[in-house]
């Protein structure tokens, strides 16, 4: 209780900063933010007049301490280009970019834990050989070329899939891959390596010795340890995605926080953007703790006391 | 685990290297970038033709762009433009960003941990916290912000990249020079007189190489698929400067009707992070065998 009680104040802790961080950055920016919130066309007076109004002409900290306190109570803004509330634009999209979310961690453990397996009981072998080249494919692979390549095989030339869009499971299934497949390089390869490492303990030669069958040694020895770093890696993946999000939900059309990222790019919708980031720093965190959290119901001998 | 002088007279390779060198991989991976050079210092000979041309006859009558042919090798662009050029001009962009951005970062990352490890106390803990900071923040939507709102072009993109790759490295670096601290052969340096500064460069310094060495290489593959990716969305590299992301970038929308304008772009970063990820892992198992790979990167 008392680790996962320090583990929130950390996670707190560093929101306060990243919130700081983020702030300064909008503040430090070349660009003058009552100005492209009253756009170019705007007036002198209406531009000062705006400036009032979002509290530029107090000094440094005193804008801070608003932001600060409007943050807490969920209020992150206004987009400069389209009138709505970052905090409503954001949970109208969080929705679409969860669900793609899902699809890429489902895609990493189904096709990266089997791979990981399969490498590890023949070490050496053209089944090792071939997976392990795999991973390294995906590993090397960008998203947005993978991506298109994808479309372009399953969409266009044998159009078993649609050609991006949103709304059936059929949509999720390309840009899920898309972005589950970097990571499913790599925890082919963590299992992998944990997978040797564990087969070579004396327990589970003992276990061998004793007639256990191979299958059920693999299974419920082999595995079961050889999962517990990618319980980590999937609570940071939560992070790595948000980064991800934006490549595949623009080549896809996905609806989501990444697609609302790559518009508020291209009208350079600042506001937009840093909202992106301060909201990706919040999933970071809470997938680490979520992870923590899970960590000892994998694994008994990890106790939080 | 550490690089130290052979004893051996003869000039054989230690067996961690003649196994590294009769590694398949590993010769894969220096074919490629062996032409990957050849490419960036022999792009105007090799390229024929000027990448940012546009040539009437590299589009068809309905302006479409031409498939590759005897005159067009990978063909041409939505511009009319020669893609071999373009794509070996492209590796200019990449390569830079690899040695100049990657080994910025590379810098910044070792000097994090060596500070941050070697003198511990007040800087040591503001050093780390903050490396701890930058872990809360996802490298490529980070990128991608940073990109977006400072105006986009090759050297930002660079500095952007050098000022967000640098974080595993510190860390792994860190911990390292904690264990590097407490050895004997650097207490005794430090019993016989040496200033601190003469520890840190003559006996710290030295253990590092082999991580730098081989986070330096895998790191140029995350930062040549960062560049690609940041070009791609319209953040990075601009046209009409050739870019493998942003050729990808420009010709998206016709993908379908003229693949080749995504497939050899495409191809090309493929296979460059793939070497330098193949030879960063050889050199790993040669120089640091007992390290574990972590994921670096996107």
């Amino acid at each position: 209780m008392r680790f996962l009680l320090e583990r929130g104040v950390q996670g707190a802790l560093v929101l306060l900063a990243v919130s700081f961080l983020t702030f300064a950055l909008g503040v430090l920016l070349p660009a003058d933010p009552a100005r492209m919130a009253a756009g170019p066309s705007a007036s002198v007076a209406t531009v000062n007049s705006i400036r009032r109004e979002l509290g530029l002409d107090k000094p440094f900290l005193t804008q801070y301490t608003l932001y600060l306190t409007k943050l807490l109570r969920g209020d992150l803004g206004r987009s400069y280009k389209q009138s709505a509330s970052i905090a409503e634009l954001l949970i109208s999209r969080l929705p679409a970019t969860l669900l793609l979310m899902l699809g890429g961690v489902l895609c990493e453990l189904l096709l990266g834990l089997p791979a990981g397996v399969i490498a590890a009981l023949r070490p050496g072998s053209v089944w090792d050989r071939t997976t392990m080249g795999l991973a390294f494919l995906g590993i090397s692979l960008p998203q947005f070329v993978l991506g298109l390549g994808l479309l372009y095989a399953f969409a266009f030339i044998w159009p078993v899939l649609p050609l991006g869009g949103y709304g059936t499971a059929a949509h999720l299934i390309l840009p899920a891959l898309t972005l589950g497949i970097g990571g499913a390089g790599w925890y082919a390869r963590v299992v992998r390596s944990e997978m040797l490492e564990v087969l070579g303990q004396d327990y589970v030669r003992t276990a061998a010795a004793k007639g256990v069958a191979r299958g059920g040694l693999i299974v419920r020895h082999a595995l079961k340890n050889a999962l517990l770093p990618v319980i980590a890696m999937v609570g940071s993946d939560i992070g790595v995605f948000m980064g991800g999000a934006v490549v595949v939900e623009s080549v896809f059309g996905w609806p989501g926080i990444g697609k609302l990222t790559w518009d508020a790019i291209r009208v350079v919708d600042i506001p937009v953007i840093l909202g992106v980031v301060q909201l990706s720093a919040v999933m970071i965190v809470l997938g680490n703790l979520l992870a923590d959290l899970a960590y000892p119901l994998a694994d008994p001998r990890v106790r939080y006391d | 685990m550490t690089l130290s002088p052979s004893p051996r007279p003869a000039v054989r390779l230690a067996p961690r290297w003649q196994r590294f060198f009769r590694d398949p991989s590993v010769i894969f991976a220096l074919i490629v970038i062996a032409c990957l050079l050849i490419a960036v210092v022999a792009a105007p000979w090799l390229a024929f033709k000027d990448p940012n041309a546009s040539f009437p006859e590299g589009l068809s009558d309905a302006g479409a762009p031409v498939a590759p042919s005897a005159a067009f090798a990978l063909g041409t662009d939505l511009l009319g433009r020669d893609l071999l050029s373009r794509v070996i001009w492209g590796a200019q962009v990449s390569l830079f960003i690899g040695l100049v951005a990657n080994g910025a970062a590379v810098l910044i990352g070792v000097l994090v941990g060596l500070l941050a490890g070697f003198y511990g106390g007040w800087l040591g803990a503001l050093l780390m916290r903050f490396t701890d900071l930058m872990t809360a923040f996802p490298v490529l939507l980070l990128a991608i912000a940073l990109t977006a709102i400072l105006k986009p072009s090759l050297w930002i993109v660079a500095l952007v990249i050098a000022l967000l790759n640098w974080v595993g490295l510190a860390r792994v670096v860190n911990s390292q020079v904690l264990t590097l601290k407490t050895r004997e052969y650097v207490t005794a340096a430090h019993s016989l007189g040496a200033s601190s500064g003469r520890v840190l460069l003559r006996h710290v310094l030295p253990g590092l190489v082999p991580t730098m060495i081989v986070w330096g290489t895998l790191g140029i593959s995350t930062s040549v698929m960062l560049e690609a990716t940041l070009s791609f969305l319209g953040v990075g590299v601009q046209p009409p400067t050739a870019s493998w992301g942003g050729i990808i970038n420009e010709s998206q929308t016709y993908f379908t009707l003229a693949p080749w304008l995504v497939v050899f772009p495409g191809l090309a970063i493929l296979l460059t992070a793939l070497a330098f990820n193949l030879l960063g892992e050889g050199l790993r198992e040669a120089l640091d065998p007992s390290s574990r790979s972590s994921r670096v990167g996107l």
